[in-house]
């Protein structure tokens, strides 16, 4: 069994709060007078939370059972800046402690798999992190044929030394990761086909998930996609712009969905968002929100169990005016590595809860 | 011939050279720089060192070049500002929206896009600075601005009105290597900087902590040296700082400043954020964030601790950054041989500087900058708060192969039908009385657009290829020790002619390193 993880880096923190809304709590209302999700624009779940009216589209993964949401996902102590935060969840790491390594390529570690198409995970945006790692051959690319054109003009000298000079080493080393990539993979990538569905093209997050269908319908073996979309931070006038961010993103990966159905692969493809943090659970001066802890994660795929897991945090037991964390996002990374890649790790928790959303 | 070029190989050869560029060699004094040292001073502080100005260096007592070049700060831009520079922001609103009204829908039912002002000014600040950058007689100035913008960071994103942006870049020109202490107060007050963390909207009735954090955690302390109490204090004290909204000045809204007690840094008053400020650049972390910030930017991407260390120490007396950068660039770190080549050029170093050393026409800057923003460095809009990282950050397998491709295009366009019918740009020491000529010049590029002549590129033209001035009439080994900065990684046959071993040069890996 190996399924291939897509993750989804919802940068800039994103509000749990109006992804999935407490709508029952009365508390949500009085926290967030002016920002609250009208109880009429809440797409019911159960009796306690709901859907932003704006992730509609993802209603039929919901119902067809393929969506999981991971509720009050987060870690102690939690840190409340962008990149510190974003760092500890791509490095697995506790918050005192700084890794280099991201959590992918430790799952690998030690770990030998087949080397096929020279690549292992491929990154479709700026942020490497999480599969950053000596295991792991990564390539960072934007658009599939530019990279094929342009790695035709790098060649491998014989006998390159860096002569002891880290800048130098690095150089070297991206040279030959794009020198073994570009060989595995040009073949498979012309005879993908175009997506059955195209995507939006509003927000480049249509194009990454464009090429990441390409690659997963071509079959490059790689454990690893990831693509990001930004745009969350947000401090002042949230409404409209967080609306419209999590519009798109929902359109998206039902796209997504429906493509990889079509393609016979929706159970090999595991869709995971996350995001550094949530947000402060009270609204600030500026009709926006600060930055927060907990947040929920969702999940999808056809493997996935879908559902609701974990526990909405607390309205009224906050921390610092946060929600508390109710799971580890270790324990999720420690579900996906089991249920993904069949690796069992604990990412550093002395016992990772066992969460039922991927068998 | 295929010969891997050694460095010493070389020096007879530069010897030989009779292009009068070059200083008489008798009575040097025991610090005089040779070549290798003086490209390697010029490249870490200006873009694209010219074979020239190199020159112009070699020979020289190195400690006395340092203070000329240190002196060498242009306070205000050489390219003229853009006019709508004192639109308040509630004029510039009043446009946008009369424009976005205009739009009309075109027959697909799609609107059809308008010039937006607010858009329409943010492209011309990018090329303002970018031809600055090109233009400048010094170089050492828009390095210098860099690094603030980078340190000190506002996104045109966000802040979405150019001409707070603007002063905030002639805040960084005066302050360049001026006194940080008063450059933190004048930051805090800034209005670019007031939109871009949100202290504008940071009041009594509801603090916004987005500066406060910043301020700590980039600006000044760094991450783990305040705990989340102080930026919520620190929030406070900073209170009522706010943007006029019809001058899009400062103002001090005192009705909207929170004047009670605060606990900030084991310290309690009635803080204001100059208060802040002050206990700030008491803490010793303030001075070691920034000299580590200026050594990764200049000399190494390895900290050495005790440089940073006694550099920061002398620092903190008084704040002013000459001294620092004067003693950063004489340390042992800084000229140590094997600090030459051993940072990766930066995409701005990358595409201003080979532009500046090839002396390639450049008549439309947005094209310059587009390839900024493919590498991923575009002027105003740095990434997020912390600026671009830098350092090995600069290279991935998505980025090298993008630089690959734009410096081939360059190399391309380097022989164009314009330079051919006798177009040359203007001579280096010149720059500025030359600028009328280099604009006459790029009119009349606008309707010949540059385009490469098959078979007569750099690469391929042979003998016959035509360098630039700032290259032209210099041997192969020459060549090669002013655009690399160590040996090349696939060895150059040096038979070849100038224009082939300046197309090679530029295509190999080592070009990539400064």
């Amino acid at each position: 069994m190996s399924r291939i993880l897509l993750l989804v880096e919802l940068r800039g923190g994103n509000d749990g709060l109006n992804t999935l809304v407490p709508y029952a709590d009365a508390r949500y209302r009085e926290l967030r007078p002016r920002l609250a999700v009208a109880r009429d624009h809440v797409l019911q779940l159960d009796e306690r939370v709901g859907l932003n009216h704006k992730l509609e589209p993802l209603m039929e993964a919901w119902k067809a059972g393929d969506l999981a949401i991971v509720q009050g996902v987060g870690y102690p102590y939690p840190n409340r800046s962008h990149f510190r935060s974003i760092e500890i969840w791509d490095t697995a790491s506790a918050s005192n402690q700084t890794l280099s390594e991201g959590w992918i390529a430790q799952a690998f570690r030690g770990t030998t798999f087949a080397k096929g198409a020279g690549v292992d995970s491929i990154v479709i945006d700026t942020n490497a992190l999480p599969s950053t790692g000596p295991e792991l051959r990564t390539i960072v690319m934007q658009d599939a044929e530019a990279f094929l054109r342009q790695a035709q003009g790098i060649k491998s000298p014989a006998g390159m030394s860096d002569n002891g000079n880290p800048a130098l080493r690095h150089l070297l080393a991206v040279r030959q990761e794009i020198n073994a990539a570009a060989q595995g993979l040009s073949d498979r990538l012309r005879a993908a086909p175009a997506p059955a569905e195209s995507y939006g093209q509003d927000l480049f997050f249509g194009r990454q998930l464009d090429l990441a269908t390409r690659v997963l319908t071509a079959k490059v073996p790689v454990v690893a996609i990831k693509t990001a979309l930004g745009g969350f931070d947000t401090h002042a006038n949230q409404a409209p712009v967080h609306e419209r961010l999590l519009a798109f993103l929902a359109t998206s990966l039902a796209t997504l969905r429906r493509n990889l159905i079509v393609a016979n692969l929706w159970s090999d493809v595991v869709v995971m968002t996350y995001s550094e943090f949530g947000r402060r659970a009270k609204q600030n001066a500026s009709a926006g929100t600060d930055h927060g802890a907990a947040a929920p994660v969702l999940v999808m795929g056809g493997s996935v169990k879908g559902g609701l897991h974990g526990a909405y945090p607390s309205l009224s037991d906050l921390q610092d005016g946060d929600l508390r964390h109710v799971v580890d996002f270790r324990s999720v990374f420690a579900t996906v590595a089991q249920g993904c890649w069949g690796l069992s790790r604990d990412f550093g928790l002395r016992q990772p809860q066992r969460l039922g959303f991927l068998g | 011939m295929v010969a891997r070029v050694g460095r010493r190989g070389l020096l007879g050869g530069a010897a030989a050279l009779s292009t009068g560029l070059w200083f008489p060699r008798g009575g040097r004094a025991a610090t005089a720089m040779d070549f290798d040292e003086a490209r390697h001073l010029l490249s870490r502080i200006t873009f694209g060192a010219t074979p020239a100005e190199i020159g112009a260096l070699e020979g020289q007592d190195y400690a006395v070049s340092v203070d000329r070049l240190l002196a060498s700060i242009r306070q205000s831009a050489l390219t003229p500002a853009p006019d709508w520079l004192n639109e308040g922001p509630a004029e510039l609103r009043r446009r946008q929206q009369a424009a976005q009204a205009e739009s009309k829908t075109g027959i697909d039912g799609k609107k059809l896009d308008v010039v937006r002002p607010v858009e329409q000014q943010g492209r011309e600040l990018r090329n303002w600075w970018v031809e600055e950058m090109l233009a400048t007689d010094r170089p050492f100035t828009e390095r210098m601005v860099l690094f603030w913008h980078n340190h000190f960071t506002s996104s045109f994103l966000k802040v979405r009105y150019a001409p707070a942006l603007f002063r905030q870049n002639a805040l960084f020109r005066r302050e360049a290597v001026g006194n940080f202490a008063t450059l933190l107060r004048e930051v805090a007050r800034d209005p670019g900087m007031l939109i871009y963390l949100d202290g504008m909207r940071n009041v009594a009735r509801q603090p916004n902590e987005n500066f406060a954090r910043e301020l700590l955690e980039l600006f000044t302390l760094g991450e783990g040296h305040y705990g989340e109490a102080d930026i919520k204090a620190a929030a406070r004290a900073f209170t009522g700082w706010s943007i006029d909204r019809e001058t899009g000045h400062f103002v001090n809204r005192e009705q909207a400043h929170d004047g009670g007690r605060k606990t900030f840094l084991g310290q309690t008053g009635n803080f204001g954020g100059d208060e802040i400020i002050g206990i700030l650049l008491k803490h010793p972390r303030t001075a070691e964030t920034i000299v580590e910030k200026l050594w990764r930017e200049f000399v190494s991407l390895t900290p050495d601790r005790g440089a940073i260390g006694s550099l920061a120490a002398s620092f903190r007396r008084d704040y002013e950054i000459r001294p620092l950068m004067r003693a950063i660039l004489l340390s042992a770190g800084f000229r140590d041989p094997a600090s030459r080549g051993a940072l990766i050029k930066s995409p701005i170093d990358l595409i201003v500087g080979s532009v500046r050393l090839l002396g390639l026409p450049v008549p439309e800057k947005t094209q310059l900058v587009r390839m900024l923003q493919g590498l991923g460095q575009v002027p105003f809009d740095p990434p997020n708060v912390k600026g671009w990282a830098g350092g090995e950050s600069w290279i991935s397998t998505y980025t090298l192969l993008l630089r690959q491709q734009f410096m081939r295009r360059m190399v391309e366009a380097t022989t164009v039908a314009p330079m051919e019918s006798g177009m040359t740009m203007a001579d280096r020491p010149n720059r500025r009385a030359d600028r009328k000529q280099q604009l006459a010049a790029s009119e009349s590029m606008q309707m010949a657009e540059p385009r490469p002549v098959e078979g007569r590129s750099l690469r391929n033209a042979g003998g016959e290829a035509r360098l630039g001035p700032t290259l032209s009439g210099l041997g192969s080994p020459l060549l090669l020790r002013t655009l690399l900065a160590r040996p090349p990684i696939n060895a150059i046959d040096p038979s070849l002619s100038p224009g082939g071993v300046v197309a090679l040069a530029m295509l190999d890996t080592a070009y990539q390193l400064k």
